[in-house]
């Protein structure tokens, strides 16, 4: 069972407190974008094996929401962010990198 | 009129240690910018305390302020005044973007009390309650079993945690358990 | 025979005699005692009967790893079957019954399976019980289910207690033996806060049999003076008969504490189950003796031979007058040496060994002890107790060279590291040749949130048998976890220790070593699930390779004790049958927990009234004295009617429904959902969350809405307020109001963050009542405080006020089509107002009513419900809403999703209304509608009823469906199978039963 430090509340709980919300950096499709827009806005998920940017609620405690860096492989985290943001931010490709060498940021 | 009640009516529960009903409490649910001096001045000016540091307390539920989230706080005060100091706080703001609502009675409040009483918690708050990392004037937003709860360290050894009015009578019925005499386990000194 | 000796045993007081049943015979032991101790030392040496052979069984060790010795311990409301006996603490009054036997465990009529165990091999019931398919319901099924299976299962509530508890720690150690004191001595010397926890009463692990000299004293001395420099430590907790159970991700591990199993009837919980989080884990579980595979190792009284020496020195118990020794190990000598101090007969060592060179076989040569070498045990003879055994070369097939009398044998086939704990969240392990065993690979530990490895085996469990090996490899595993965790620990040499040089042990792992089939035939593996050497040779000759499928197929370490005793054993057997390496074969994979775990600790404290939240309303304590039938809505009790004495709870609900027609009905409403948005986007934000417009809503007015998922599917409705100009109300279902609070939150965190709004959840902090009927507003009007007329307050619209002296909102909006006021109370003040409805509506007829009345009223005129109407496939459009979808937005939830193809076919289901051709019949809900054929040649369902009553109001059977092109087949009958030989028709009518120009309400 994780353990995740929420980034707004600096609380670290066990994965109890938390509630999972998929994948981040989903950009939303909505009026007048094309079929395979919204579908893959809808349904289509990286789920890869390794490395992966999902979105985390702390549910029983701030109920802010936060981004994390995650291993879904070994389940290491390499670190937790704003959801306020589109882009990965620096640092946390940083942390990635030092314990991942091979693995780049999707472009 | 009629005279308002608790969620908890009163009720009382001695075991391991003692759990009571805090009684009427007033309660506002302030939200807005931390950072604009606006915001922390209009707070401080009605309810006497600064806008608290992440996860501060500052008082207790007779009277004082908790951070909740980094842009709502929680404001304690007698029952009857709330509507008063609500209406205060939405005049001083006045003009920023905020949130201001009385939430006295959407909450119980407990009073818990006795040696014991970090175990008591320790066997539903999946949270570290070493003296020593969690201690006065830190407020601890967490689930009791499987209830949504904050509590904080009022003295060494009492403790006060607001749960929703609605489960007030579970979250009773779970310290009738958790704390019936002789479930001491003495881990927490 | 086993008996009392005369001195001897430490964990027992002598001068505390108890008593005890088994079987219901009265027995006699002393505090301290295990169950089998106690047993043992009444010369009770069978203890139950095996699961597939009804074989007799005797205790075989003295520990967890105990395969045979399960019991039912305790009577009624505290009977517990499938207690190993070794670990059960002796009380005074302790109730013991064995298992596995009928009519009696001597005389058991099961036994016979064993006399055809040659037509029950390995997979035996995958082979046999393939057809016919008939047969498995009336006789295989029935047959198996009275043969098989372990103990009974308790038949009445459990009378204990049980709980969780939450716990954090740097250093966690697990296991008191030498290793986890000492790791757990340099983990808080160095400062860390640290939890030492061991499974059985005491501490001390194998020092408590096996003495050591350490740094020149006795282990005891040590012991003591560890034991009392951790407890004068204030970072340290030690806790007693509390196992190590899990290991999971991120350093979280559960541990079982037995609080009360050693009471006879307890003030304390009976179990609980630690959920402990640490920064590092030290697993100091030492290591379990392995059993020698020979013919008739499973006769009562052959028993591990540690466990021979653990009855001898810590309870005074001799397994019996005459043990045989057989071993491939120095070890074992021990037992021997024990043995003969003690007074006992050992007739021989048997060492499979070409020789015996080390100091203990030197000892027990010294002390008399007939050794020989090369030797093995070819069969053991006896039924019910060990009688002999024939002796045999062990490089030969068996052939007897000698028979020496005995009662009992102690066998060791060497130790195995307990890596359980190490294994279970991914740590690796390695094959260790020399040992024969397979310990941790400390270079591949389980990993934890930093991706560094958080367990630490130590001690035996990394596999230092030698004690002194074991004092150094603890103490390094301590001040690393200690450093690990942020502190610095001390430096320095570790303790000596003073124990005997053990030879090479030699593997060992069918006896003799050229065994024919017979011999394989009676030499058992997993003792509890009675696999045999020739099982797990069958199975390679199957083509079983995979030592996963092996166990599956041969059940071998699928017992309770999960193979603790017989799965090193076993996967050398099938090794050696696919004549490949053990390290190859591999091991299967280590599941937590350890030992089995009760259930009640798995629940916890979550058990009758909290079992799981239940909300309450602040009128609930009046219903439930008023007679309110309950009706469980999401967490909330809701009453579905208000029973009146001699009423069934049809005819209460109809009176409900005609007198809130006629009179005046009270609704407690407080469970909707209420949100208040708030901020200069609030509008903008809610045209986004509502597929209808909200932001032209006139502030003192009411608006309902409807709230779609991205996908455009329906999933909350309710009426939203608008309170001010930046601020509305948003009423939601009643199990809707946490998930739309954290769905709006969800929106303005994550995806509309530059948006001006906020949200709060108010849902508790008003109580609600709707006052509904055609005299509401003459109660209303009694109470008195606010104009609640048609001109001062008209459909749709609210007010700020207060009613008979209580602040209140009073909205008029109607769920059932009738003059409607929905009021708004703060919640301290909900029971009063209920109580002034009540007084003031008393002239009136006033009556509260149940959610059944709601319904039935609701679906009179049409109103659909979320959850009966939608179910996450349905648009609002399928239930003609279009009126509330907006085509003026250029944007909304689900909007995007309303254009595609499957959404805008003609032929979706959609909301019809049904009239029954005989109106006294009601379709039973969810009742489907059939039309032609599909592609399988069976009836095609077109769509299925969704809402069905009896409307006491229209005297009729009322009911809505979601039907194939709906729209389109208004007057159509339609045909619903209900049953083969019957099928009600039904005419698609206007959903709108009821007072269809809303003509009630607008007065």
């Amino acid at each position: 069972m994780l353990k995740l430090t929420c980034p707004n509340c600096g609380v670290t709980g066990e994965e109890t407190e938390f509630h999972p919300g998929g994948e981040a950096h989903l950009k939303r499709f909505g009026p007048g974008s094309s079929d395979d827009e919204f579908r893959d806005y809808l349904f289509q998920r990286v789920n890869p094996r390794g490395v992966h940017f999902e979105r985390w609620r702390h549910q029983y405690g701030c109920g802010k929401w936060f981004h994390a860096a995650r291993c879904t492989q070994t389940l290491e985290v390499f670190g937790t962010y704003t959801a306020q943001t589109s882009e990965i931010p620096q640092n946390i490709i940083d942390a990635i990198k030092s314990r991942r060498p091979d693995w780049e940021p999707e472009a | 009129m009629s005279d308002p009640v608790t969620g908890l009516k009163g009720a009382h529960f001695t075991g391991d240690i003692s759990v009571t009903d805090a009684g009427l409490i007033g309660m506002i649910s302030i939200r807005g910018d931390f950072n604009a001096p606006a915001f922390r001045n209009a707070v401080a000016a009605v309810t006497g305390h600064a806008v608290p540091e992440t996860r501060a307390i500052s008082g207790d539920a007779t009277g004082g302020l908790a951070w909740m989230s980094p842009d709502e706080l929680l404001y304690f005060c007698s029952y009857a005044e709330a509507p008063s100091k609500a209406d205060a706080l939405s005049d001083q703001l006045t003009g920023t973007h905020h949130m201001v609502a009385v939430i006295s009675d959407a909450r119980a409040v407990f009073r818990l009390s006795g040696a014991g009483v970090r175990d008591v918690l320790a066997k539903g708050a999946p949270v570290d309650l070493d003296p020593a990392r969690m201690g006065a004037g830190e407020i601890r937003r967490t689930r009791l079993g499987q209830v949504a709860v904050a509590f904080w360290f009022a003295e060494r050894d009492v403790v006060e945690l607001v749960c929703f009015r609605s489960v007030a009578g579970f979250v009773m019925d779970w310290f009738e358990v958790t704390a019936h005499a002789g479930s001491e386990v003495g881990f927490h000194g | 025979m086993s008996t009392r000796l005369k001195s001897g045993g430490r964990l027992i007081d002598r001068s505390r005699k108890i008593g005890f049943t088994f079987n219901g015979k009265r027995l006699q032991g002393y505090e301290g005692d295990s169950l089998a101790a106690a047993l043992l030392a009444n010369d009770q040496v069978l203890m139950g009967r095996s699961f597939k052979y009804h074989r007799p069984r005797g205790v075989v060790a003295s520990g967890v790893e105990e395969p045979n010795a399960l019991m039912g311990i305790g009577k009624d409301h505290r009977f517990e079957p499938n207690q190993r006996a070794t670990l059960q603490e002796l009380y005074d009054g302790l109730v013991s019954e064995s298992q596995n036997h009928w009519p009696t465990l001597d005389a058991d009529i099961g036994a016979v399976n064993m006399l055809m165990s040659r037509f029950f091999p390995a997979g035996f019931y995958y082979k046999t019980f393939m057809a016919p398919r008939a047969a498995w319901k009336h006789l295989f099924e029935p047959v198996i289910r009275k043969a098989a299976g372990l103990g009974k299962a308790p038949e009445v509530a459990d009378a204990d207690r049980y709980e969780y508890f939450y716990a954090y720690t740097d250093v966690l150690v697990i296991g008191a033996g030498m290793a986890g004191l000492k790791a757990a001595r340099e983990a808080a010397e160095a400062g860390a806060r640290v939890l030492l926890i061991e499974q059985t009463a005491h501490i001390g692990g194998r020092l408590l049999t096996d003495p050591v000299e350490i740094d020149g004293q006795s282990s005891d001395a040590w012991l003591e003076a560890e034991r009392a420099a951790l407890a004068a430590m204030d970072n340290v907790t030690i806790r007693t008969r509390m196992m190590g159970a899990g290991v999971y991700d991120h350093g979280y591990i559960t541990a079982y504490e037995r609080v009360a199993d050693h009471v006879a009837a307890p003030d304390a919980p009976r179990h609980r189950l630690w959920r402990i989080r640490a920064d590092r884990v030290i697993t100091a579980t030492g290591a379990i003796e392995r059993p020698l595979s020979f013919a008739g190792n499973d006769v009562p009284g052959v028993m591990l031979a540690a466990a021979v020496r653990d009855y001898v020195a810590l309870w005074g118990v001799s397994p019996g007058d005459r043990t045989v020794i057989v071993t491939n190990n120095d070890d074992a000598y021990r037992t021997a040496i024990a043995l003969k101090q003690a007074g006992l007969e050992v007739p021989v060592i048997l060492d499979a060994r070409p020789a015996a060179i080390g100091a203990l076989p030197r000892q027990a040569r010294e002390l008399g002890i007939r050794v020989e070498v090369g030797k093995g045990i070819a069969s053991v003879k006896g039924g019910k107790r060990v009688k002999a055994v024939e002796i045999c070369a062990q490089a030969g097939e068996g052939s007897t060279l000698e028979t020496v009398e005995c009662d009992a044998v102690a066998m060791s086939g060497g130790w195995s590291p307990v890596v359980h704990l190490w294994s279970h969240c991914g740590g690796k392990l390695r094959w260790d040749d020399a040992m024969a065993h397979f310990a941790p690979d400390a270079d591949r530990p389980p990993t934890g949130h930093d991706g560094q490895g958080f367990v630490i085996a130590a001690g035996s469990a990394m596999g230092h048998l030698n004690a002194a090996a074991a004092m150094e490899d603890a103490q390094a595993a301590g001040r690393r976890a200690a450093a690990e965790a942020g502190f610095t620990p001390s430096e320095g040499a570790a303790p000596s220790v003073n124990v005997e040089d053990e030879e090479p042990l030699e593997a060992v792992w069918m006896m003799p070593a050229g065994a024919g089939p017979k011999l394989r035939a009676k030499a058992f593996l997993d003792y509890q699930n009675d696999v045999k050497v020739a099982d797990v040779h069958l199975a390679a000759q199957e083509g079983f390779e995979s030592v996963e499928h092996t166990k599956r197929y041969t059940t071998l370490g699928m017992a309770t004790d999960q193979g603790k005793l017989s799965n090193i054993n076993g996967l050398a057997v099938l090794a050696d049958s696919l004549g490949a390496p053990i390290p190859a074969v591999g091991t299967t994979t280590f599941r937590p927990p350890y030992v089995p775990i009760s259930m009640g600790s798995i629940a916890g404290e979550a058990r009758g009234a909290i079992f799981k939240p239940l909300r309450k309303t602040p009128m609930d304590a009046w219903h439930d004295a008023n007679g309110a039938h309950w009706e469980p809505v999401s967490d909330w009790r809701r009453p579905y009617t208000f029973l009146r004495s001699g009423e069934s709870v049809e005819q209460a609900v109809t009176r409900e429904i005609k007198n809130t027609r006629t009179n005046v009905g009270l609704l407690d409403a407080s469970t909707l959902g209420k949100i208040l948005v708030k901020g200069p986007d609030a509008g903008k934000f809610l045209d986004l969350i509502y597929t209808n417009m909200m932001s032209t809503l006139k502030v003192g007015r009411c608006r309902y809405g409807l709230m779609c998922t991205e996908n455009g599917f329906l999933f909350d409705d309710g009426v939203v307020v608008r309170t001010g100009e930046d601020e509305f109300l948003c009423h939601t279902t009643s199990g809707g109001s946490d998930g739309v609070h954290a769905w709006m939150e969800e929106w303005l965190q994550t995806e509309w963050w530059d948006m001006q709004v906020y949200t709060a959840n108010v849902t508790e902090q008003f109580a609600q009542v709707a006052v509904v009927g055609p005299k509401a507003r003459h109660v209303l009007e009694a109470l008195g405080g606010t104009d609640v007329s048609k001109e001062a307050l008209s459909f749709m619209g609210f007010i700020d006020g207060e009613l008979g002296g209580i602040p209140a909102r009073i909205h008029r909006i109607s769920f059932s089509g009738e003059l409607s006021y929905e009021i708004a109370v703060p919640a301290s003040y909900g029971q009063a107002f209920w109580d002034a409805l009540m007084k003031a509506g008393e002239p009136h007829g006033i009556m509260p009513y149940g959610t059944e009345a709601l319904h039935v009223m609701r679906a009179e005129k049409g109103f659909i419900m979320i959850g009966d109407e939608t179910d996450g496939t349905v648009t609002p459009h399928d239930l003609a809403l279009s009126w509330a979808v907006s085509k003026k937005k250029e944007d909304f939830i689900g909007k995007r999703a309303m254009e595609r193809a499957d959404l805008t076919r003609d032929n979706r289901k959609q909301l019809v209304g049904l009239a029954t051709e005989d109106p006294a019949t009601v379709l039973p809900d969810g009742a489907h509608a059939v039309e032609g054929k599909n592609v399988y040649g069976d009836p095609h369902t077109i769509g299925h009823v969704t809402s069905t009553y009896f409307s006491p109001t229209l005297e009729r059977s009322i009911a809505m469906a979601l039907i194939e092109g709906g729209s389109q087949r208004m007057g159509q009958t339609l045909s619903f199978p209900v049953s083969a030989d019957k099928t009600i028709k039904a005419t698609v009518v206007d959903p709108v039963f009821f007072d269809k120009d809303g003509e009630r309400q607008n007065v």
